[in-house]
């Protein structure tokens, strides 16, 4: 039985650079309540169960803690799938597509790539996630082979203490990537028995090679480079997921990643992909989006401090609370009586509509929709980015709570809007990020 | 209802009731003293007399200490009480007990917080470490309150330009009321126009639909009911305690709709069956009700029986609610313009009861009082403490 991919997910952020930034075309850029862990979740959400997991990223939101377990928890993934990060450079993305290849599992990667003002990183850089799991099965692609290069070279780097990175003058790079990009997809197509791959996608860190994507190495029917500009870990896949998201049946795809050598990954799509595309595609997530201001963006990103509304700062979440209310902070899940049916959300051990005690079955409402049943626009709330708009949403099926509105636009939301989920942080204080659920209006 | 009453059994025989605002040259002990000392003296007695003391406060100190230090108390009991917003009530529905049950003779109830010290806009939380998920940890109350304008439109079909001016009637009304009262924080009129043009908070609430944040101190000296003629001759006999904590079912529950406390409309009707009150809109004399913000006393003149359901903004906007009007409601210019000291508040409302009762109100006097109600909300719409009271002039 060979071993490919079941399912693919992709996730761009809802908000993008206005014109007031300088930024000529369209810069995807996460919300202040987004993170490499949250749009994680937001990719892997709703793919088929996986057997590990590892996430794949430039900029963890925790060191010495693992992030890839609140994807795990935000995933409901049982306890027995082990989950790690793969964190520092783009190329940890393909270390997590060799791990899973070898035992089956999700590979997740997400950034939020952060450049000084002005710089081409802020410019032509993007944030995102996708996510793939491997394993045996129904595939809609085949893996026909995995091969790479590695080389020492001074191009990219960034100092841990820093939020912003470096770049060597880009020819220098350019040069010697090329070479070794042509090499790996020559060896992947000689060991397949191709002469070319109808998909060409080509990612990395270098702009030169960014730029000439296209030209490197060329596909029968499409050859692209990154949908959104270099969006670190979450690049390859990214591009591979908008290739999967219009390429036909049997047709073979080569996705090729330039960090610090080079990795390649040689797929053949089957004729399941058609019925099995990701729910969102790439493109009309990147056509879709609202500008946000520069200097909003900035604060976002702590490189300009702005005046707060004279509240105090919350506090930071506590661990033992938090480990108590795992299912419902991460899982969204809260408790259904089974004598009567009353939904809690959050969960609770004595029903508020029968009385009936610890007669409760968990039950989440993070893949169902709500509709407002009111809501408010906070001015006055503690938020990096204000106002704060809230939410009552009363669930399909039964359940209510107040929840924070995502990516808010307030003309948009009324009594009766719809929503979904998302998986978002609410603040950080004290070095604590406060991951919880949100309502977005689809 | 379960709770037996102890209508007459006690009786307020002095109060006192400092100046609410921004007290900068006050400190909580200060405040204290200044409530504490025209209490005593107007029930013409001395600290020795008191047997005992309950405080209120959300956060201005703990323990019966922040009261027994600055009074020097010796080794009499005091303990502090807190219930939200409720919490002056609370202590004196606490001390009222006390008597009631034979524990005590004299005892007094006091109530204080200082709330401008801190620099920050509103009230603070002082929540125990949690899972950070909680709505209210960043819900703002304005914006939690502010919840009721457009679920109260949207159910009984009203023009949402109708329920601002109701909004602003309520405000306009308070902050007439208040400039009549030299004990307010706001003593000035303000036009409907300044009202509905100020910066917005939450929803369509701005400024000054929302209470005054004020320093402040109350207290009430509370004896047997027999005894009260050898400290006044115009005692105020208590009628009706009623609290009701909700479940907090309201904010779990699609059934629940944003345009109504079940919390006051069980506190109210037990009130009402203490007292043997049958029918509040025309036995009531004035209410001094939770003002927090101004569709908060809309919505309230319904679940406390003063007006049907659905009516409340047209009773208000025809004037009902006026201090000339048929039920005098915040007549000493309510948490909106006297202001909002939470620990106080609950103790300030029954000074007003106390004033006008006695004829004591000066320019805000309504005519011919019989029975005061008190009503005080702490939480907010979905789960919130309610506490009712009801006061009297005459036993009986």
């Amino acid at each position: 039985m060979s071993i490919g991919i079941l399912g693919y997910g992709a996730y761009l952020p809802a908000r993008r650079l206005g014109p007031d930034s300088g930024v000529r075309g369209t810069r995807v850029v996460a919300s202040f309540d987004e993170d490499a862990t949250t749009m994680a979740v937001e990719a892997a959400r709703g793919l088929p169960a996986a057997g590990s997991v590892w996430w794949a990223s430039t900029s963890p939101p925790y060191l010495d803690k693992t992030n890839a377990a609140a994807v795990h928890a935000a995933l409901r993934l049982p306890s027995s799938v082990p989950a790690a990060d793969l964190v520092g450079s783009a190329r940890s993305t393909f270390a997590g597509l060799r791990a899973a290849l070898a035992t089956g599992g999700l590979v997740v990667a997400a950034d939020v790539r952060v450049g000084k003002p002005g710089s081409l990183d802020e410019k032509s850089g993007g944030d995102g996630a996708a996510a793939v799991v491997l394993g045996e099965g129904e595939l809609v692609a085949e893996v026909l082979g995995v091969a790479g290069e590695t080389l020492e070279l001074l191009d990219r780097w960034r100092d841990p203490r820093r939020p912003t990175g470096e770049q060597w003058e880009e020819r220098f790079g350019f040069e010697q990537y090329a070479d070794l990009v042509r090499v790996v997809a020559a060896r992947l197509l000689d060991e397949a028995g191709l002469a070319e791959a109808d998909h060409v996608v080509v990612t990395s860190a270098n702009p030169g090679i960014t730029k000439r994507a296209g030209a490197l190495v060329k596909g029968a029917l499409s050859s692209t480079g990154s949908p959104i500009g270099f969006s670190g870990a979450a690049d390859p896949l990214l591009g591979l997921a908008a290739v999967l998201d219009v390429a036909g049946p049997g047709e073979t795809i080569l996705v090729l990643s330039a960090v610090d050598g080079c990795d390649g990954l040689l797929l053949r799509t089957t004729s399941l992909l058609p019925s099995r595309r990701a729910a969102r595609p790439v493109a009309a997530q990147l056509a879709g989006g609202r500008d946000v201001p520069y200097p909003t963006y900035l604060s976002w990103r702590g490189l300009l401090e702005r005046e707060l509304p004279r509240r105090p700062e919350p506090d930071r979440p506590a661990g033992p609370p938090s480990y108590r209310a795992g299912e419902w902070k991460f899982g969204f899940a809260g408790s259904r009586c089974t004598s009567c049916g009353f939904l809690h959300l959050p969960p609770l051990r004595v029903c508020r509509a029968c009385s009936a005690t610890d007669a409760m079955e968990t039950v989440s409402v993070a893949d169902l929709t709500g509709t407002v049943a009111t809501f408010t626009v906070d001015r006055l709330a503690f938020s990096p980015s204000p106002p704060v708009v809230d939410a009552v949403v009363d669930f399909a099926g039964g359940g209510r709570t107040t929840l924070e509105v995502a990516d808010a636009d307030p003309d948009a939301i009324g009594v009766g809007t719809e929503v979904g989920l998302a998986f978002r942080r609410l603040f950080t204080a004290g070095g604590v990020h406060n991951y919880f659920w949100k309502a977005v209006v689809r | 209802m379960a709770s037996n009453g102890i209508k007459d059994a006690v009786a307020i025989v002095g109060m006192g009731c400092t100046r609410f605002g921004e007290r900068w040259e006050s400190s909580t002990d200060d405040l204290l003293l200044e409530a504490v000392g025209e209490a005593l003296g107007s029930a013409g007695v001395g600290r020795d007399d008191v047997d005992a003391y309950w405080l209120g406060t959300l956060g201005s100190g703990q323990s019966g200490l922040t009261l027994s230090r600055p009074l020097g108390i010796d080794h009499k009991p005091v303990t502090r009480v807190e219930n939200y917003c409720a919490t002056g009530s609370e202590s004196f529905r606490n001390a009222c007990y006390a008597v009631a049950s034979g524990a005590y003779d004299r005892v007094m109830a006091v109530g204080v917080e200082k709330l401008k010290d801190s620099g920050f806009s509103g009230l603070l939380r002082a929540d125990p470490p949690s899972d950070g998920t909680a709505a209210e940890l960043s819900l703002t109350a304005p914006a939690a309150f502010s919840l009721l304008d457009p679920a109260y439109t949207a159910k009984y079909g009203v023009d949402p330009v109708a329920m601002r001016e109701a909004m602003t009637h309520v405000a306009w009304k308070n902050h007439v009321n208040g400039a009549r009262n030299p004990k307010a924080q706001f003593r000035k009129e303000v036009s409907r126009e300044a009202i509905e043009g100020a910066p917005k908070v939450a929803g369509r609430l701005g400024i000054f639909d929302c209470s005054g944040v004020s320093d402040g101190a109350a207290a009430a000296m509370i004896v047997r009911a027999e005894d009260a003629y050898d400290y006044t001759d115009r005692p105020v006999f208590v009628k009706a305690l009623a609290l009701a904590a909700g479940p907090m079912r309201g904010g779990l529950d699609p059934a629940y709709d944003f345009t109504t406390f079940p919390e006051v409309v069980h506190s109210a009707a037990d009130a009402y069956a203490q007292a043997g009150i049958t029918d509040p809109r025309t036995e009531i004399s004035l209410a001094e009700v939770h003002d927090c913000f101004t569709p908060t006393e809309v919505v309230l003149m319904e679940d406390l029986g003063f007006t049907g359901r659905g009516q409340a903004w047209k009773d208000v906007l025809a004037g009902e609610f006026d201090a000339d009007g048929r039920l005098p409601v915040n007549v000493d210019g309510g948490l909106k313009s006297f202001g909002h000291p939470v620990g106080a508040s609950g103790l300030r409302m029954l000074y007003e009861a106390w004033l006008q009762l006695r004829g004591e109100a000066g320019s805000r006097q309504v005519g011919d009082p019989r029975l005061a109600l008190t009503h005080n909300l702490g939480g907010r719409p979905g789960g919130c403490v309610s506490f009712v009271s009801v006061v009297g002039s005459e036993p009986g």
